[in-house]
């Protein structure tokens, strides 16, 4: 009836495992009491769980992305307070819970905070900047966010009902195969990345055919935000890259489930495949990530220096480059693997090659700044700050591209040091840019600076405490991913290390704190015209936050910065001489229902219990049938209707001004 | 007024199809990136018999000739499906979808027949990497036509209750995508998987 599930997989192995599980449903449990006590339930249905706006649906994303940056962050503080602790000793973790650890924290910030963060910040934004009213296809997005939130409860009921893997983020063979992994770890992994993995495609695709077909009229190709140009290069990454993903942990799933022999030991298994399929979809996933954080850093740097972006073309073609020498060099993932040198050489220089564009932008960022009359905004100071620590992590990567460098330093804390120095500047602080800046754009008041700032210096000062000792210790050779050590030497780094996790926790802090200020003051910050940045794009022409149409009527684009153009010349803020009706599509509950069965679905699958892995498939199934049979999936909005939100918006424009 | 907004409506409603199209290409082109890496695997796992049967002790070039042909001729009768929709024959498209699925189930009946032969001599999925992979590869497929069988279901129920209405046409063209892909696929298996394995 209930497959491999017993009581014995509530953790009661040990008081921190039972503790997380405890946090873990207390949150849960707190948060359903505070949505009933507001009565918020039906608002919350109505409004945002079976919304296929794509502002919203980039606000829950936004949402998801940050719950789960808290959680991989607890992951990580935890990893550092061990290591400090545990010279010649056992520290407070036993090596099965520490394993569980760096494998969910890598888990969790790749797959489901990143990725949802850059889809949430691509979907709240990307659609307003070229001018259209909705994605290609919204209710498509809807399921989108559904799986990817399916897959992070499933990595989040892992804490309270069984064990997470102890793999690592890379799930390698043959340890991750069912002769050395027989428990539920390695599968709760492989169906929240499968169950998250098909949702990013779907967003790919979606974002892929909405900014090709969507623009509005006059915006052609080479008028495109930077922002819309990395998230048009990463969404055809997504596309093309996550099926890779997919096939490795299906073919990994159909190991451990149907006894089959792909990556085993023995049988003519061959686990190298795995290592090859894996990083085919893993670094085009690095420039997934990267690409629009670089789009963000663009927007945010033009208009904040007042300057046009130096060198717009030069950045859309090295994006453009970026994005296809992505699929070239995966194999410095794994030189040590054993191929030949002259393999190991080529995947070298192809890796030396792709730092060039990148180094381009870095250029493009500096000579937009030169001569600029700069704003120090938290979205700035966290450009900046990217910029110069992310060179350093650049530079690292050349070395690290070297395959005789990198047999010495592969596997060690040097590697960890270099991949946190690219993902947490180039990434996170890109969507933490991102979130600033756009965040009165999504809500209608802006992000307290001082607290901002707080975050954004803590974040920085943390990074490089916790992260420089990591490459001391790497030459030094101290392996990834160690639960003890008896060296010594390495205690006194991995203290600065755990120093560094505590003012990243101040940093996290802040963040919070700058939530409830910015809440409790937002009649002082309220943004009243929709641009309260000056902007230069469309995204700033409309009201903040946006109608659900985002447009009355569809702008026609003559410029790469149309907002800043209409502004110049006078014609911004025209009211159109009439309005026509606007159609929309419906709200669906049909995105939360696939989500919740794929959620089902995996859970099924994790625990063997197969009838139940039957009936949420078919009531799948029967979702996507009948949602996809629907024709009159949209409404209308009368000219009317549009008229009287648009006076609104210039009565409040009014009394602004 | 109305005329206009008429023609507004329909404009909309045509690049909404368009888009479609273009997000179903983008589609098929991701599923080809999932069956190439599928006969990259096979292709490397080819060695990988673990002394068990190889392709030459198991495959049967008539079994595949003849699933071939099925799969070959279903993509033909489904174009005349197609040709039928732009020709408004209602019953025509039905008539069609009902023979390209007639087609499909037969070759789906020969794949199923031809998987339990080999896995009643134990020369299943579980024997062998090569295995592994021959049936991951073939059966990803055929869960692929079969799936593309249950479409045809459901497109032809609504055919016959909804007509050749802008939208059910806009499905049928997507589906007509699907299927002649799906013939791509298998003319991709019939020469990396049988025609190597039986020379």
């Amino acid at each position: 009836m209930f497959g491999k599930l017993t009581i014995e997989a509530l953790p009661l192995y040990s008081a921190i495992a039972a503790g997380g599980a405890a946090v873990t449903v207390g949150g849960a449990l707190l948060v359903a009491i505070v949505l009933t006590w507001l009565k918020a339930w039906k608002y919350l249905w109505t409004d945002w769980l079976t919304s296929v706006d794509h502002k919203r649906i980039g606000i829950m994303y936004i949402v998801l992305a940050l719950i789960m940056l808290l959680r991989g962050f607890v992951d990580a503080i935890m990893m550092r307070a061990q290591q400090a602790m545990a010279l010649n000793a056992g520290g407070y973790l036993p090596p099965e819970h520490f394993d569980q650890i760096f494998s969910s924290h890598g888990t969790i910030m790749i797959f489901f905070m990143a990725m949802p963060f850059m889809t949430g910040l691509i979907n709240l934004i990307m659609p307003l900047q070229i001018g259209t009213r909705d994605v290609a296809f919204p209710w498509l997005n809807a399921v989108s966010l559904w799986l990817s939130a399916a897959g992070a409860a499933l990595v989040m009921v892992s804490l309270v009902i069984g064990k997470f893997s102890t793999a690592g983020w890379t799930g390698y063979p043959p340890y991750s195969g069912i002769e050395y992994n027989p428990g539920v770890g390695v599968d709760y992994w492989i169906w929240a990345i499968l169950i998250s993995g098909v949702g990013s495609t779907m967003s790919g695709i979606n974002f892929v055919v909405t900014i090709l077909k969507r623009r509005a009229p006059g915006m052609t190709l080479m008028r495109m935000t930077p922002f819309t140009w990395t998230a048009l290069c990463a969404s055809v990454l997504m596309a093309f890259a996550f099926p890779a993903i997919t096939v490795a942990c299906g073919l990994l799933a159909l190991d451990r489930l149907a006894g089959m022999h792909f990556f085993t030991n023995a049988h003519g298994g061959n686990m190298m495949n795995y290592a090859n399929l894996f990083w085919i979809w893993g670094h085009p996933e690095v420039y997934i990530l990267i690409l629009p954080a670089f789009g963000i850093f663009s927007e945010v740097v033009a208009t904040f220096s007042r300057k046009r972006l130096f060198g717009y073309e030069s950045l859309v073609y090295a994006t453009a480059a970026i994005a296809i020498l992505s699929f070239t060099v995966w194999l410095h993932h794994f030189f040590t693997m054993g191929s030949s040198a002259n393999v190991n050489a080529f995947f070298g220089v192809t890796t030396m090659i792709i730092a060039v564009p990148t180094g381009v932008k870095v250029f493009n960022w500096l000579l937009t700044m030169y001569r600029g009359r700069i704003d120090f905004h938290p979205s700035m100071m966290w450009s900046i700050g990217f910029i110069v620590t992310f060179v350093i992590g650049g530079m690292t990567g050349v070395l690290l591209a070297i395959p005789p460098a990198d047999f010495l330093m592969h596997n060690t804390t040097f590697l960890v040091a270099h991949f946190h120095n690219m993902i947490i500047p180039g990434v996170l602080f890109g969507y933490l840019a991102g979130y600033m800046f756009w965040f009165p754009k999504a809500f209608g008041f802006e992000l307290n600076r001082g607290w901002g700032l707080a975050s954004f210096w803590c974040w920085l000062i943390g990074f490089y405490l916790a992260f420089m000792p990591l490459y001391l210790l790497g030459l030094k050779g101290m392996p990834r991913r160690m639960e003890t050590y008896n060296d010594p030497t390495w205690q006194p780094y991995l203290m600065v290390a755990a120093l560094g996790a505590v003012v990243v926790l101040c940093g996290i802090a802040s963040m919070v704190i700058q939530i409830y200020v910015s809440i409790r003051d937002r009649k002082l910050t309220e943004d009243r015209t929709g641009d309260p940045f000056d902007g230069r794009t469309l995204e700033w022409s409309t009201s903040s936050p946006p109608p659900p149409y985002n447009f009355a009527v569809i702008p026609t684009v003559g410029d790469r910065e149309p907002f800043l153009e209409a502004k110049k010349n006078g014609t911004a803020y025209r009211r159109p001489a009439s309005y026509a009706p606007i159609r929309i599509p419906s709200n669906t509950p049909a995105g939360v229902i696939l989500g919740g069965f794929a959620f089902v679905l995996g859970f099924a699958i994790v625990w063997h219990i197969w009838w139940l892995v039957i009936v949420s498939a078919i009531v799948m199934f029967i979702t996507v049938i009948a949602r996809s049979s629907d024709d009159n999936a949209e409404f209308t909005l009368s000219a009317g209707e549009v008229k009287r939100m648009e006076d609104e918006r210039f009565r409040q424009l009014g009394s602004r001004a | 007024m109305s005329v206009v907004h008429m023609s507004e409506h329909e404009r909309e409603e045509a690049e909404t199809r368009e888009q479609r199209a273009l997000g179903f290409w983008l589609y098929l082109m991701g599923d080809a990136v999932i069956f190439a890496l599928l006969f990259a695997t096979y292709a490397i796992m080819i060695p990988g018999t673990a002394g068990g049967p190889t392709g030459k002790d198991l495959f049967d070039l008539n079994n595949a000739a003849l699933e071939t042909v099925l799969l070959l001729v279903s993509s033909t009768t489904f174009g005349f499906a197609s040709l039928s929709v732009r020709t408004g024959n209602r019953s025509a498209v039905i008539g069609w979808l009902a023979v390209t699925f007639l087609l499909g189930a037969g070759f789906v009946f020969l794949e199923v027949r031809e998987f339990a032969g080999m896995i009643a001599k134990g020369a299943g999925p579980d024997r062998s990497g090569f295995l592994s992979a021959f049936f991951t590869l073939v059966g990803t497929h055929g869960v692929h036509v079969t799936m593309g069988l249950l479409w045809i279901l459901i497109l032809s129920a609504q055919v016959a209750l909804k007509g050749l209405t802008a939208p059910v046409a806009s499905r049928l063209y997507r589906l007509g995508l699907f299927w002649h892909f799906l013939d791509i696929a298998w003319v991709g298996i019939f020469s990396i998987v049988y025609l190597p394995g039986l020379l």
